[in-house]
C-alpha cells in the first residue's frame, strides 16, 4: 500500500482545499480568469474540488480589448463547456467612461490601466474573495506573498500588514468592503504547473504552442504583429516560428523562439531555459527591480 | 517526485542567504536574468564577489535595512525531490516568523556560524522546531572556511548542541560542516575536509525519510464543504469535502459523524470523477456515506473506535504574535482550530517560557509579542481535537483577535487538562 503522494498529487490537494475553504468562508468569490496557463491550471482545480457540482462561483476575464484572438476563442469554449458563469470586466469601458487615461505613443499599454479596471469590478459585483493565479516562484516581490493576501477598501497591498499563515489554517475574516486576493497556486513552480497540465491532459490555447507568426523584435523580445501595436520604422517585422510562454495582453507579452508542439516538448524546453518566463517574455516586468512591488501595492494582481 | 518542506532559521550574519543562494543556483534554479540583476548589483555596492545573498531578499523596505523581516518561501527541485522552503529571519523580535514556517515543515535547517559556536538564538531555533514538531533537525554549522576547516571546531559545537537537544524531541538530528560561501558540503563533498565521512546538505535533503511523520493511524476527516449539486444528473448526490488530516479511509468503513455520534458507513469516496480505493493525509477529497444524516462544516468524520477529544477545555502551548495586545487571564478571542470556528476565553496562564532555557516562568501575568506559553482556554462549543504531537492537523488552532480580524496567536494542543 502506497500512501506517499507525488508533488503534483500533493500540490493539488493543497491548492484544493484551499479553494474549498474560501467557498465555504466568503459569500461572494471570483476566480480571475485570462486564458493564460495558471488560470486554466487554476479553473480545472475548482472543478475538481466541486465535482459534480459545478463552480459555486463566476470567473472574471479583465479584458484589455488587446487580445490573442486563440485565447479568446479557447475562453469561450471553455465557458460553454462548463455552464460557468463570465464577467467580462473591460478596460476599454473604463476608458470609455474616463475612469483611466489611456497611454499614448507607439510603446503604449494597457497592462497598468487593468488595476483600475480590476478594482471596480470588485466593487460593483461586491466580490469578497478573488483568486488569482499568481506564484510566489515568479518574482522576488511574492516570495513573502500570503495564500491570502489582504487588501483594504482601497484595494492595496501593504506588506507589513499581512496575517501569519499557520499550518493550513487560514484566517478569511473581513469587514465589509475589504477583500482578499487568494493564490491557490501559490506553492507551484512554473515546471509544476505545465507537468500537471500535461499529467491532465489540460487544453491550452494554441499560441503556447509553436507556430509561425509575423513579429519584431523590441527591447531585446519578439513581439506579435498586432492590430494594437504600432511597428516603428526601425524595427523590422519578420516571420518566426514561436511560441508564448505568459498569455497577457497582445500588446507587451512577448514570444520565445520555439520548435516545441506539444506539451512533452514545451516541459523540456522549460527545465532547459536559463530566462525566468517573466524575463523572457513581460515588457512589463522589465520596468524596474521594484516594479512589481509598487504596482502590487496598488492593487494589481 | 516527492515533496519536502523544510524551514530554515539562522542569526543576521551567519549566512542563511547565502546557503539558500547557493541551493539554488548549484540546483540550477537562478535564471540568467536574475543571476544578472544579482552580478548588477553586487558591483553596485562595491562587493567583490557575487553576492548570493542578494538572490533572495525581497521587498525594497528590507533591502534598505540590509535584513529580512518575513517569511519568504522558495522553491527548488532535484530529479528527485520539490523542495518548498520557509526562508526565516532569525532576529529575537520575529519568533512569530519561525513559528510559522516550522509549522508546515517536516525538516528544520540552523545554521551556526563556526566562529561564534552556538548562540542564544541557535537554541532558540531549536526549541520552537521541536515544540512546533518539525521532527527533523539539520545543523550546517558554516563559515568552516573561516575557522581553517577545523574538525575540533565542529566537534565541539556538535557535543555542545547534542547535550542541549537531548532536552527536545527530534527524529533526528544531523550536522553538517559546510562554507556556503565556497559551497562546500552544499551540494558538493569538500576536498578540504576529508575527516567529515557524511553527505552533503543536499543529498541528506533529498534521501532523509519523513514518511512515517504523518499520523495514518487515527482517522481524521474534518468536513470542510458540503457538496450538493443538484442537478438532473447527480440529483441525489451529496459528498463531504475536506482534506484527510489522519488515518486511512476505505470505502465500507464503519465511520462515526461528530458532534452528532450517528454512525454509517463510508458508500464511496470521489476525487472529482474518480472513485478511490482509500483515502489518507494530505489528500483533498469528497466522502459519500451510506445514510443521510445532517453533517455541516465543521463536523468531523472518525472511526468509531478511535474518536478525537470532545470538550470545551482545551490546554495548549500559545505563541503569542500582536504587537497591539497581549494575553492574559479572561482574555476573550476568536478561534479557528480545523474547519470549526468558535470563540474562546483564556482560563488561565500557567507559565511563560523561556525558549533560551527552558525554564518555566510562573508568576507571568501576561504574554507580549513573540513570547511562547502555556495556557487553559475554555471554548463556546466543544472542539474535536488530538494532542498536537499526536497529529499536527487536529492538534493545532490559530487565535484570531475580534475587533481587527488579525492573527494574533498560535496554539498547539496538550490536552483537556
Amino acid at each position: 500500500m502506497k500512501t506517499q503522494l507525488s508533488h503534483l498529487d500533493a500540490l493539488e490537494a493543497e491548492s484544493i482545499f484551499i479553494m474549498r475553504e474560501v467557498a465555504a468562508e466568503f459569500e461572494r468569490p471570483v476566480l480571475l480568469f485570462s486564458g493564460g496557463k495558471d488560470s486554466i491550471v487554476m479553473f480545472h482545480l475548482a472543478e475538481k474540488a466541486f465535482w459534480p457540482a459545478k463552480l459555486p462561483f463566476p470567473i472574471m476575464h479583465v479584458d484589455t480589448g488587446h487580445n490573442f484572438t486563440e485565447v479568446i476563442a479557447y475562453r469561450d469554449r471553455r465557458v460553454s463547456e462548463t455552464g460557468v458563469r463570465l464577467v467580462v470586466a473591460s478596460v476599454q469601458e473604463s476608458i470609455d467612461r474616463g475612469r483611466v487615461v489611456e497611454e499614448t505613443g507607439p510603446k503604449a499599454s494597457r497592462n497598468r490601466l487593468q488595476t483600475t479596471t480590476l478594482l471596480d469590478a470588485i466593487e460593483e459585483h461586491r466580490f469578497d474573495a478573488v483568486f488569482g493565479g499568481g506564484r510566489r516562484d515568479e518574482e522576488k516581490a511574492r516570495a513573502k506573498e500570503r495564500v491570502y493576501s489582504f487588501r483594504d477598501e482601497f484595494g492595496q497591498w501593504d506588506p507589513k500588514n499581512q496575517r501569519p499563515e499557520l499550518w493550513q489554517l487560514y484566517n478569511g475574516r473581513h469587514k465589509k468592503g475589504e477583500h482578499i486576493r487568494v493564490f491557490p497556486l501559490s506553492n507551484w513552480t512554473e515546471m509544476d504547473v505545465w507537468m500537471y497540465i500535461a499529467r491532465e491532459r489540460i487544453e491550452v490555447p494554441s499560441i503556447y504552442y509553436a507556430h509561425q507568426r509575423e513579429v519584431f523584435k523590441r527591447d531585446g523580445m519578439w513581439l506579435a504583429v498586432t492590430p494594437y501595436v504600432t511597428v516603428l520604422p526601425t524595427e523590422a517585422v519578420e516571420r518566426r516560428t514561436v511560441r508564448f510562454r505568459t498569455v497577457g495582453d497582445a500588446s507587451c507579452t512577448g514570444a520565445v523562439e520555439s520548435p516545441a508542439v506539444t506539451i512533452e516538448a514545451i516541459i523540456e524546453e522549460v527545465a532547459a531555459s536559463r530566462l525566468t518566463e517573466r524575463g523572457a517574455t513581460r515588457a512589463d516586468d522589465r520596468i524596474s527591480e521594484a516594479g512589481m512591488e509598487n504596482r502590487k501595492k496598488e492593487g494589481y494582481f | 517526485m516527492e515533496l519536502l518542506r523544510f524551514a530554515t532559521a539562522g542569526s543576521v550574519d551567519d549566512g542563511k542567504s547565502t546557503l539558500i543562494g547557493r541551493l539554488l543556483l548549484d540546483a540550477k534554479q537562478i535564471f540568467e536574468d536574475q543571476l544578472e540583476a544579482v552580478e548588477r548589483t553586487s558591483r553596485d555596492r562595491g562587493f567583490d564577489y557575487v553576492n548570493l545573498a542578494l538572490l533572495t531578499d525581497g521587498l525594497r523596505a528590507e533591502r534598505e535595512q540590509g535584513i529580512t523581516i518575513d517569511v519568504a518561501y522558495r522553491y527548488f527541485s532535484t530529479p528527485k525531490r520539490k523542495f518548498i522552503i520557509a526562508d526565516t529571519p532569525g532576529h529575537v523580535q520575529y519568533t512569530r516568523n519561525m513559528v510559522t514556517g516550522a509549522s508546515t515543515a517536516d525538516l528544520a535547517l540552523i545554521l551556526i556560524d563556526a566562529r561564534k559556536g552556538m548562540l542564544e538564538q541557535s537554541r532558540r531555533h531549536a526549541v520552537i522546531a521541536s515544540l512546533l514538531r518539525v521532527g527533523h533537525l539539520v545543523v550546517c554549522v558554516n563559515k568552516m572556511d573561516l575557522v581553517d576547516y577545523a574538525v575540533e571546531v565542529f566537534e565541539r559545537i556538535k557535543a555542545e548542541f547534542t547535550e542541549f537537544a537531548a532536552k527536545l524531541e527530534f527524529a533526528d538530528l544531523t550536522f553538517i560542516p559546510i562554507s556556503a560561501l565556497d559551497g562546500d558540503n552544499v551540494t558538493e563533498r569538500s576536498a578540504k575536509m576529508p575527516w567529515y565521512s557524511g553527505p552533503t546538505l543536499l543529498w541528506h535533503l533529498e534521501n532523509v525519510y519523513v514518511g512515517s511523520d504523518r499520523n495514518l493511524i487515527d482517522a481524521r476527516f474534518p468536513v470542510q464543504y458540503v457538496v450538493r449539486p443538484m442537478s438532473n444528473e447527480y440529483h441525489d448526490y451529496r459528498g463531504y469535502a475536506g482534506q484527510v488530516a489522519g488515518g486511512i479511509f476505505r470505502p465500507g468503513d464503519e465511520v462515526v459523524v461528530l458532534p452528532s455520534g450517528f454512525r454509517t458507513t463510508v458508500a464511496g469516496i470521489d476525487s472529482a470523477s474518480v472513485s478511490l480505493e482509500e483515502a489518507f493525509p494530505p489528500q483533498s477529497v469528497t466522502m459519500r456515506l451510506a445514510d443521510e444524516i445532517d453533517i455541516s462544516r465543521g463536523d468531523m468524520i472518525c472511526r468509531p473506535n478511535n474518536m478525537p477529544t470532545q470538550s470545551q477545555d482545551v490546554e495548549a502551548m500559545i505563541c503569542w504574535f500582536s504587537p497591539e495586545r497581549t494575553l492574559t487571564a479572561r482574555t476573550t478571542l476568536a478561534i479557528k482550530h480545523t474547519s470549526r470556528a468558535a470563540r474562546c476565553q483564556v482560563k488561565a496562564l500557567r507559565y511563560r517560557l523561556d525558549v533560551n532555557t527552558l525554564s518555566r516562568d510562573e508568576s507571568a501575568t501576561h504574554l507580549a509579542m513573540n513570547d511562547i506559553g502555556r495556557v487553559s482556554l475554555r471554548t463556546t462549543v466543544p472542539l474535536l481535537y488530538d494532542e498536537y504531537r499526536r497529529n499536527r492537523t487536529t492538534g493545532s488552532f490559530i487565535l484570531i483577535d475580534e475587533a481587527t480580524n488579525a492573527t494574533v496567536g498560535a496554539g498547539m494542543i496538550l490536552g483537556a487538562g
